[in-house]
Parts: structure tokens; sequence; C-alpha cells
């Protein structure tokens, strides 16, 4: 009989120089949160509420026999606002997170997230913390900062904000982009589809990129600003075309919560997604108030797989998916 | 009719476009985190080779191509057709010259190839690797010359023309690589 370790992937992926640069960022970023004054803190990976994102699939667990699902977290989120409104001041934790159907070079549907938030801060104070968190574990220059907007008019010619889906259409066909069947009128599938081709190839090439001021429609829950076009306070890293970490200048507001959530939902509907629990306790703690902050995602992962010169974070996760 | 949806996207899927059978060479999954995914699938025509790439969004399905890859035994030929059997269920399928393309070069009877069946109907047919053919004529053999640079035209059993070093001989069996159409060796089966 041929011994089973012949056709069984038993090893890890990633080489021992790899998991050890891996163990040292790890260590970086606990030394530069501690230095900056943050409590490192833990959350439940399983929880009755998750976060309500019509593109993000969350995975459920049943814990008994019951029918009562729980939902393996696809961000810390939730639970560290919670804390933030219980008095809570500036809050990080290295999460795992869970996201369903994603898998490629760049996703496994559990990975490795970095997760902080600190009361008080502003959009800009946020994109600033970010920049000098990545510019120490990373050897980078400070990270340019490019509005969404602008990113669009240079590398598209299109303005996000005004332009209709056919005009996106119109220069997908000009350019040769293989446009999906289904890429119909909502002008956030453009938007998103365009990022990927036209805009985040060209984003942090010599030096890392924050992208701010995203689209009222892709607010997520980043608080909206009414400017004369309404924009969402969220920005995001990208570095060597690829994008790294989320932030939210955080929406505050228990009403605005419910609304986002219904929308969410009424979008998860349309695509034949199910329907996810309303963030109830979330919401509670929003009525009790949450202070004014910012927080931020980083994937760990693909931090380390970028430090590491490495195109597949299967280079730099022990076991993805498919080993685990 | 059945169907793929992209979370079944991966490589050597089958699939159906415009009417047409192609296989995934590659998956790729790309997606703005808070936004929509895009799969992107290379896809080879089982057809006729050529090679397509195409984005889809997530959710988006596709059709299933009914596809299956048996083992036919050439019997015959017919006039401008090919007969070859099924050899798991002795059925017989029935192929022009021009879906035959090359691989007539290579058909002896009894030579068992792969073929693709899409729908039921056999679209292509693959000659194994390597083949051994029979010369049925030639210029004669220039006794002592082992040099393999010099070569001559050579009529195999099949009726097809194979170019051969200038030492072969009438009657001789020589191994043909059927993916180069080049001679390898002299054998003796």
């Amino acid at each position: 009989m041929t011994p089973l370790h012949e056709s069984v992937d038993w090893q890890p992926s990633p080489d021992w120089s790899t998991l050890r640069l891996r163990a040292e960022l790890l260590q970086k970023t606990r030394d530069f949160f501690h230095a900056h004054q943050f409590l490192e803190v833990e959350t439940p990976l399983l929880s009755a509420e998750t976060v309500v994102d019509a593109q993000i699939e969350p995975l459920s667990v049943s814990l008994d026999a019951g029918a009562k699902k729980y939902w393996l977290q696809t961000s810390p989120e939730l639970c560290m606002k919670r804390m933030l409104a219980a008095g809570g001041q500036a809050l990080f934790q290295i999460a795992h997170a869970f996201r369903g159907e994603e898998c490629g070079p760049l996703h496994n549907p559990e990975f490795t997230l970095i997760e902080w938030y600190r009361v008080g801060d502003s959009m800009r104070d946020g994109m600033n913390f970010l920049s000098d968190l990545f510019q120490s574990l990373m050897k980078t220059s400070t990270a340019k900062s490019l509005s969404y907007r602008d990113a669009f008019l240079k590398f598209t010619g299109l303005d996000p904000f005004t332009a209709e889906a056919a005009e996106f259409a119109q220069v997908a066909a000009a350019t040769g982009l293989a446009v999906p069947a289904q890429l119909g009128d909502d002008v956030d599938d453009w938007l998103d589809f365009f990022m990927l081709e036209m805009v985040m190839p060209h984003l942090g090439v010599s030096a890392p990129t924050i992208l701010y001021d995203y689209p009222a429609s892709q607010a997520a829950l980043a608080k909206v600003r009414n400017d004369l076009i309404p924009v969402a306070e969220r920005f995001e890293l990208f570095y060597q075309g690829i994008e790294l970490a989320n932030g939210y200048h955080e929406l505050c507001d228990p009403l605005e919560l419910a609304h986002r959530t219904a929308i969410a939902n009424e979008k998860r509907a349309l695509q034949g997604r199910p329907s996810l629990p309303q963030t109830r306790r979330l919401q509670a703690a929003m009525e009790v108030g949450l202070p004014p902050s910012t927080g931020v995602a980083l994937g760990f992962d693909r931090l380390v797989m970028l430090a590491a010169g490495k195109t597949n974070i299967a280079d730099v996760m022990a076991f993805t998916v498919d080993r685990a | 009719m059945a169907t793929y949806n992209t979370s079944d996207f991966r490589k050597g899927l089958k699939i159906q476009i415009e009417g047409e059978p192609y296989m995934v060479i590659e998956s790729n999954f790309r997606k703005p985190g808070k936004g929509n995914a895009i799969y992107t699938l290379r896809m080879r025509n089982l057809v006729r080779g050529t090679v397509l790439e195409r984005n889809y969004k997530g959710g988006e399905s596709v059709e299933a191509a009914d596809v299956e890859e048996i083992e036919g035994q050439f019997l015959y030929r017919q006039a401008d057709n090919y007969v070859f059997m099924d050899t798991s269920n002795y059925e017989q399928y029935e192929l022009s010259s021009e879906q035959i393309g090359d691989a007539w070069k290579y058909l002896k009877d009894g030579t068992l190839c792969q073929m693709v069946l899409f729908e039921s109907n056999p679209i292509t047919v693959t000659p194994p690797n390597h083949v051994v053919l029979k010369i049925e004529y030639c210029e004669p053999g220039a006794k002592g010359n082992t040099a393999t640079n010099v070569t001559k035209p050579v009529k195999v059993e099949t009726g097809a023309e194979i170019q051969c070093p200038s030492f072969v001989d009438m009657g001789e069996l020589i191994r043909v690589d059927t993916r180069t159409g080049e001679y390898i060796e002299r054998c003796k089966e």
C-alpha cells in the first residue's frame, strides 16, 4: 500500500524562514500598539450577531441541536465597538476572522486581522496612525493619500460620484475589459469592477497609498460627511496593488445603523443571500453612546506575504483551507 | 440543464459557452474587501483548442457542458469517415476527416485513442503520444550512414509521409511522436 504521506497534504505550505518572519511581525505589531498605550483585548469568534454586509458571507455554527445559529465573526468590529461604548479608549486585537466563499491567491476563508480602535481620532488621525504602523512594520516610506474620487479620475477618467452605468460600460469597451455579463445598472458593481481592473493595480506601487472619502453607497459602518456630494469617511490602504486595510471614522448613530443593516439585508436578498439578524447589541451600545472614534482592520496574512516577497497567502499561512 | 455557480468554479470544470464546450484551465478569485467578487476563468475550447478568458460577477452561473472522455478504438476507415468503438460499451462513433485532423496519420486498425464526447457526439480524437508504424515505401536505406540529420520522406502503412533518417528501410518499424509528427527511433515491435 502507498504510504499516506505521499498522497496527503500534511505539511505546512510556508517555509520556516517565512514562519519566523511572521512571528517577528506579530511581535512587532504588539510592541507598536503597547508603545502607543493600546490595550489588547479578545472578543468571541462565535457570536449571535454578525456584521450585516451585502457582499460578505458569514459562516454559521449551531452549538447544540437547537435551531439558534451562531456566527463565526467576519471581523471583531461589533464586540470591540461595544467595548468602546462601555469605556474602552484605545483597543487592539489580533484575531482570526472567517468569510465564506472567499478562496484564492489573496483569500482564505479563515484569516488573521489586526483590528484597532481609538476614541477621539478623526479619519485623518486614523490614516496617519495606519501609515505609521505600516511604515514601522514594513520599513516603507510614509503612505501617500489620495481621495477615491481623484484615484478614479486619474486612472479611469470617470467621476465615481456622478458617472452612470452606461459611461462605465463605454470606458470598459474602449479599454477592452472583459466585462461580466451580469454587470448591469448598479453603479456600485461597476465601481468595484473598475477598482479591481483599472485602479487597484496602480495603487501603492512606489509608496503605500491610502484611499479615502468613499462613495456614500459604500459607507458600510463609516460616518457619512454631508459635503456637497456626501462621502463616507472610510479609507483603505494599498501596497503594490494589493488592498491591505480598511478603516472608518465610525458611524455612531443607532438609527442609521438599523437603517444601513436593513439596506444591506435588502441587497443580500436580491443576490439570493440569506437575511442576517439585526445587530441589536451594537445598536443598544450606540444608544448609550459610542464615542467618536476611528477603527481599522488590517489583513495580517497579506502584510506578511508582501514583507516576505511572496505572491500567494498560502506561502505565509501554515495551513490554508485546502490542507487545514 | 445543469449549471455551475461561481462558487463551484475550479480548474478542470467543463462548461458550455455559446454552444461550445470549454475546460477551465485556471480559476481566479478577486474581491475588494467590501465589494463584489470577480471570478476570472481561463478556458480551453475543447473543439478548437483556442483559449478564452472571461470575468464573472459573484453569484453568476454558467451552463455545464455534457462532456465525457472515453477510450475509443479505431476500427476502420469508410470513405471520408473514421469509425471508432467505445471500449467500455462497444458503442460505435463516426468522425469526419475534418474532425480527425492530423490524427489519421497515426491510425492503424485497433489503435486505442482518447476521445472526447460532447452531448454524446465525438468532438476530438487524440492518438497515443507514441505509435509504431511500418514503412511501406522509401528510397533504399543508405547503409552505414547513421547520421540522423540527413532525412528522407518515408511512406508508412497509414499512407502518411514521415521524415526519417536516411538509414531506415522498407519493411522496418519506426516509432513516431504523434504530437510533433517526428520520427523517434527504429524498433522491433
